[in-house]
């Protein structure tokens, strides 16, 4: 079959189901963003059959920085700032397993306070994606008030964010051997009192977004995603949980003081949209628990340790993952014995979400692709590192 | 940190347990690269990397592909692909990442693709295809993903891709 | 001014204005003191329409979009100076906030959206990646800075910006606008 010029504007895609006489049987093409309401910095090109989507292609890569290379330029404590820019919303997250790598590969030991302090941040963080992550999906659904909770709550947390590391939202607060500086003294006081109004203020989330007719009405039902699929396509995190498998790294394999903590895996059967932004609210639950439990158990001392100008790593390799807010994150570090890493890899959850996305979007409605692609926890940014 | 140490000497009675299985099914075709708690690599051929992945996701159930790798040697001449994948179905493999990696010529790296077995790299694939330019065939849509259309130079994450001014 | 134009001298007769050359210089001027006596009246109106009304597309190119939505967040709340309400439809915009980092992916679809929005129009650069490239200034896939590619009104430097930078900058942009001369 032969190609028009400028039918074809991605390579190696062309329009199917023409005639003989080049009419097409109805199949249309839609290039939805990368300046589009209902997707960030991220292109989706559907096709349609009327209202139906009959496949759709995502087109990643508006924000591809390169960090993968700029780590090979970079000794190991200069990567950290810009490995949290590819996740702001949850920049302890991300910074984590890189973290983990390479005092593994530098054999560096870290303070039990530390450890507790990294939870607590991490935690929290994990609140303030969900938060934004709601808010957004709120804006797609068209309910301005469920943007402007979040966005208010999120403050709070922020604060305590701040008060912490000094930065609102870009903290580079984890470094190999600890954390960057200790707690202020009346931190625990201040992240108990917010943590405390935080849960107390979930309850009534529940009454105006998830019992919402309306929020239901676009979410319920819509690109339901079978256990199956989900495994075999590795979707991680919510996405994973809310089709009912009971997978969280923190329970399967603990990092830092995550065994001495209470807390439940939440699972959801449905497997629809509206259990993948069920499950973050549950899990926001849980997270407010971890942090109230490790500020109870937090040891005194020291936060960091000393580590020499330049560390060096043994050469090998370490592969680490941690639960972040969107799910299983994980980073691949080799090492030849230089101060630079020989190569760095970023295994990031919304990345592996692209493929789960395709899928769902095959079938469904044009009208419910946004209340599909959010659901997704998506994050253009992360995804295209 | 002793208690630490002593948990994962225990726990690698299990990582022995699946080098084990491995090695009784395929013999020499497949190397025991290292065996580290919760971590194993194996290192295999292209020709039989798709009878091991299929082996690893139907036997032991390692069914849930988390990254593809590639990393670029210059001096041995070679590329390595390396997969890891996880478990979700089997409690006892489930802390566990097992990767396998396969060895590329570096001036004609072709392996065949996963995607049949595990639908999930499909992009992870295409990714190393860009960034390496290692052509995985039979792969279902193997073109560009993430860097512009009209990118011209040779794959970046190749050493001998250096940014501009920091040459070495 | 008038009465100057009209008789530039008293000796003159007025058969010299009634002359159809002469008529013609008369119409010109007066029209040109017409545009001086509304110009400033008028210009004050349009750009105080236009300085409250500041509708900006809604494209977000990297991470400061977050810091974006926080702005209009309850906290800092940037409509109540008239601003900022992203919006989906560039043929009603008048505002492009470029939010972080612009990818050699993305440069031509910024400048394609650019183009499509209607005069008169203005451009933020917010975050250090968007004025020169900020971290990533190594980076083989990032422009350094936006402003090769459109012409840009206020640059908002951080990374990211805080919503109080941002929102000064906004304030900024209105002051740029109150001074700017109506034609």
């Amino acid at each position: 079959m032969g190609v028009e010029m400028g039918r074809e504007r991605i390579p190696g895609f062309e329009l199917e189901g023409r005639d003989e006489d080049g009419m097409d049987r109805g199949i249309l093409t839609l290039s939805v963003g990368p300046q589009h309401p209902g997707s960030g910095h991220f292109r989706l090109i559907v096709k349609v059959d009327g209202d139906m989507i009959v496949e759709a292609l995502p087109d990643p890569g508006y924000v591809h920085r390169g960090e993968e290379k700029m780590c090979e330029y970079r000794n190991y404590i200069q990567n950290i700032p810009h490995l949290e820019r590819p996740m702001i919303a949850d920049s302890c997250g991300i910074l984590y397993p890189y973290v983990l790598a390479v005092e593994e590969i530098c054999n560096i030991a870290v303070p039990e306070r530390a450890k507790y302090i990294r939870v607590i941040m991490a935690e929290i963080n994990r609140c303030i994606f969900e938060l934004y992550w709601l808010g957004i999906y709120g804006i797609f659904l068209g309910h301005s008030t469920m943007f402007m909770w979040p966005m208010a709550d999120r403050e709070l947390l922020i604060d305590l964010a701040e008060m912490a590391s000094g930065a609102r939202v870009t903290h580079a607060y984890f470094v190999p051997g600890g954390v960057r500086n200790d707690l202020p003294d009346a931190f625990p006081e201040k992240a108990k009192r917010h943590l405390l109004y935080f849960k107390n203020r979930l309850k009534e989330y529940k009454d105006i977004f998830y019992d919402n007719p309306l929020f239901q009405a676009r979410t319920v039902g819509v690109g339901i995603l079978s256990k199956e699929d989900a495994i075999n396509l590795g979707a991680t995190g919510p996405v994973l949980r809310a089709s009912g498998v009971e997978h969280d790294i923190r329970k399967v394999e603990p990092y830092d003081v995550y065994d001495e903590l209470d807390f439940e895996v939440i699972t959801m059967k449905e497997g629809d949209s509206f259990a993948r932004a069920y499950v973050p609210w549950l899990e926001m639950y849980e997270s407010v628990e971890i942090a109230l439990q490790a500020l109870e158990k937090m040891p005194s001392g020291p936060v960091r340790t000393k580590l020499g100008p330049n560390p060096k790593g043994a050469v090998g390799e370490a592969f680490k993952r941690v639960e972040a807010a969107r799910g299983e994150l994980a980073y691949y570090l080799v090492s030849d014995g230089n101060p630079k890493p020989y190569r760095v890899k970023l295994s990031v959850p919304s990345f592996r979400e692209i493929p789960v996305m395709a899928h769902l979007l095959k079938g469904a409605k044009l009208a419910d692709m946004p209340s599909i692609y959010w659901s997704m926890n998506y994050w253009p940014v992360e995804a295209d590192r | 940190m002793s208690q630490q140490g002593q948990a994962d000497t225990d726990q690698l009675i299990v990582e022995k347990e699946v080098v084990d299985k491995v090695t009784a099914r395929f013999g020499e075709k497949v190397k025991v690269a290292y065996v580290k708690p919760r971590r194993i690599r194996f290192n295999v051929s292209k020709d039989h990397i798709i009878d091991l992945a299929r082996f690893v996701r139907d036997e032991l159930g390692f069914d849930h592909p988390i990254s593809v790798a590639g990393v670029d040697y210059p001096k041995n001449k070679m590329i390595d692909v390396v997969y890891h994948v996880g478990s979700c179905t089997n409690e006892r493999y489930r802390s566990f990442v097992l990767a396998f990696a396969v060895q590329l010529d570096r001036d004609d790296p072709v392996m065949p693709t996963l995607t049949p077995v595990y639908r999930g790299v499909e992009y992870h694939e295409r990714e190393t295809f860009e960034m390496l330019g290692v052509i995985f065939e039979g792969h279902p849509r193997l073109e560009r993903l993430l860097l512009p259309e009209d990118w011209a130079d040779i794959p970046p994450l190749r050493k001998d891709f250096h940014i501009k001014g920091r040459e070495e | 001014m008038l009465r100057e134009l009209l008789s530039p001298k008293r000796e003159s007769k007025v058969a010299d204005v009634e002359r159809p050359a002469n008529f013609n210089v008369l119409v010109g001027k007066l029209s040109e003191v017409l545009v001086r006596a509304v110009d400033k009246p008028l210009g004050y109106a349009i750009n105080w329409g236009r300085l409250w009304s500041l509708w900006p597309v809604h494209l977000e190119t990297a991470c400061c979009s977050l810091e974006f939505g926080a702005a209009s967040g309850p906290r800092y709340d940037v409509e109540r100076f008239g601003i900022i309400e992203a919006f989906g439809s560039l043929r009603q915009c008048d505002l492009m906030v470029i939010q972080g980092t612009v990818t050699r992916k993305m440069a031509p679809r910024v400048r394609m959206i650019y183009d499509q929005m209607p005069e008169p129009k203005y451009v933020i650069a917010m975050g250090a990646c968007a004025i020169t490239g900020g971290l990533y200034f190594d980076s083989y896939n990032v422009l350094p800075g936006i402003d090769g590619v459109i012409p840009v009104d206020v640059y908002v430097p951080g990374c990211p910006p805080r919503p109080e930078t941002l929102i000064q900058g906004c304030i900024l942009l209105q002051e740029k606008i109150k001074r700017t001369r109506f034609r």
